[in-house]
């Protein structure tokens, strides 16, 4: 939950009435939210309700249409200068990117490279980093998620969830300061969503800073700190678990909890 | 072999033991003697064409007009060899050319950048839609046009002299020219599918990765793109070492021009159409098997589960 200390210096992502349109369709309609540094945010709704999108924006994978976007007290995707917004170079959003690691519902590995391959491709390629460092941090990442043997495996190989904590290992390998989810276990069998679910409640228990899209309720109760509810493309309700799930105050939280739960 | 016939035997029984009667008539299928299905129309229609194949064989072996002796005679002359090897030569330079360029012009069709996608288009629309053939007869004369090549700015401006045209673009040169910027424009074609191909969720964990540019198309998609790229480029090199043969018309002794100057001195025009004719068909065999032999190793990299279940069961049978 929000401490008292100034927001602006602690807040790790940063929204202030953000927009998104494709074409005449806004899909993100003014959204004001903070996530803490260290904290758990779990962004629930039902399909359609802006969600990803926003996870997308922070990331800068989907251009902001209008208001301000913060990562790390920097403004994602434009300068500003003169009181105007500039859009930035594409070479100097990438290096943004950086600080962000990101985790995708349908995995994306890159299947033509070994599991090994795909967790050293970013550190070596994109952050110029000798191999010799790379390969034994790759290889702890790959234990901490408890695939340590499978480094030589092809992605399709692997079943879903191994491949969902392959992917998460991957993001991890470029040292991010915040990781975002995006329904990491919504192309998942059931049996494997476990797993995934379990990489993640360890990972936040290190101190990483995580925003999740999810419709796993019982992770966001048990494992989110801040609880954000959305519908139509603005911030419905958002709290504590505790808050959100045992005295919703809207009705249309009301609504969509007495549906999923 | 016998520890093989033993354990059929095993198997009847153990299958009697444990399964129900309606699965068994269609698992013991090994035991039990079944009568296969019979295909009369296909056995005649087989017997036909035997008759047919073998009545052509004995024309083309006994028509004189085909003269085999003078085939044999000139297969391996060493102005036929010759001109295989120029063939062989002019493919392989056009077809880097083509694939190099094509693979330039791919890129600027999908770029964000509007000039480089009017570019690219303006170039696959012009040299697609022109023949080939008449590509290589512009280049050859295009001394006419431009007698002395100059450096330099437009409009009359100064510049700087380069040679005479007809003594640079000799006709290898106007050969080259023709065949390879013709090709680019397909390659593009073909290699931008190929991009179109790769899924886009790969851009996006790329991206998140902070790759972009050079590295995101080099590392992520360029490769994968290769599987669907390869059985089309295969396709095209195949037509271009038969494509080569147009630039007879530039009096380039390849292949074909070479049979053509024989038959010019002796009339057997037929017999030597049939020389050309089988080293033609002779290389762009050894093209089609390692163009099988790759898309395997491609197709069998990527998609590893549909590739294994795909083996199993041979190695059943067998």
């Amino acid at each position: 939950m929000a401490t008292q200390k100034g927001i602006m210096n602690t807040a790790m992502v940063q929204a202030i009435g953000v927009r998104k349109q494709f074409g005449s369709t806004e899909i993100l309609k003014g959204i004001d939210l903070t996530v803490e540094r260290g904290s758990v945010t779990c962004l629930i709704g039902p399909s359609g309700s802006g969600k990803t999108t926003f996870l997308r924006c922070i990331n800068h994978l989907e251009k902001v249409s209008a208001g301000r976007l913060y990562v790390d007290q920097e403004l994602v995707g434009y300068e500003e200068r003169n009181g105007l917004l500039h859009e930035k170079k594409e070479k100097d959003t990438a290096r943004a990117r950086m600080s962000a690691g990101m985790v995708f519902q349908r995995f994306n590995l890159f299947p033509h490279m070994t599991v090994l391959e795909n967790i050293i491709e970013a550190p070596t390629r994109v952050a110029g980093r000798p191999k010799r460092d790379v390969i034994p941090e790759a290889q702890k990442l790959l234990e901490r998620v408890g695939l340590g043997d499978r480094g030589m495996a092809y992605p399709q190989e692997l079943s879903g969830g191994q491949q969902q904590r392959i992917a998460i290992a991957r993001a991890l390998a470029m040292k991010p300061k915040l990781m975002l989810f995006d329904e990491p276990t919504s192309a998942l069998d059931p049996e494997l969503v476990g797993e995934v679910l379990e990489v993640m409640q360890a990972l936040a228990e290190t101190g990483m800073t995580m925003v999740v899209v999810t419709h796993e309720l019982g992770f966001a109760r048990q494992v989110g700190d801040h609880v954000v509810f959305m519908d139509a493309g603005v911030v419905v309700e958002s709290g504590s678990p505790d808050d959100v799930f045992n005295s919703p105050q809207h009705a249309r939280t009301q609504a969509f909890l007495s549906k999923v739960l | 072999m016998p520890a093989l016939t033993s354990r059929r035997d095993e198997r009847p029984n153990v299958t009697f033991v444990n399964r129900s009667v309606e699965t068994d008539a269609l698992t013991s299928s090994q035991s039990d003697p079944v009568v296969p299905l019979r295909h009369p129309v296909r056995l005649a229609i087989a017997i036909v064409l035997v008759i047919v194949a073998a009545g052509v064989a004995w024309d083309v072996a006994m028509n004189r007009g085909y003269r085999w002796d003078v085939v044999a005679q000139y297969v391996f002359a060493p102005r036929i060899i010759s001109g295989a090897a120029l063939t062989v030569g002019l493919t392989i330079v056009a077809m880097a050319i083509g694939i190099v360029f094509g693979t330039i012009l791919a890129i600027m069709r999908l770029s964000a950048n509007p000039i480089f996608r009017v570019i690219a288009g303006a170039y696959v629309w012009f040299f697609r839609g022109t023949p080939v053939l008449v590509q290589l007869i512009f280049w050859y004369n295009i001394a006419a046009l431009y007698p002395v090549i100059v450096l330099g700015l437009p409009f009359g401006g100064p510049g700087i002299v380069i040679g005479s045209a007809n003594v640079l673009i000799a006709p290898i040169t106007a050969a080259l020219l023709g065949l390879s910027l013709n090709e680019a424009a397909y390659m593009a074609e073909i290699i931008r599918s190929g991009i179109g191909a790769v899924d886009r969720g790969q851009y996006d964990a790329a991206r998140a990765l902070g790759m972009n540019g050079r590295l995101l198309m080099s590392r992520i998609v360029l490769p994968q793109a290769m599987r669907v790229v390869i059985p089309p480029t295969g396709n095209e090199i195949i037509s271009m070492l038969k494509g080569t043969s147009l630039v007879s018309v530039l009096a380039i002794s390849d292949l074909l021009y070479s049979a053509q100057i024989i038959y010019a001195a002796n009339y057997q025009i037929i017999p030597l159409l049939i020389v050309a004719s089988l080293w033609y068909l002779a290389m762009t065999s050894v093209l089609s098997f390692f163009q099988g032999k790759l898309e395997r190793r491609y197709g069998r990299g990527f998609d590893v589960r549909t590739s294994r279940s795909r083996r199993w069961p041979l190695r059943k049978a067998s």
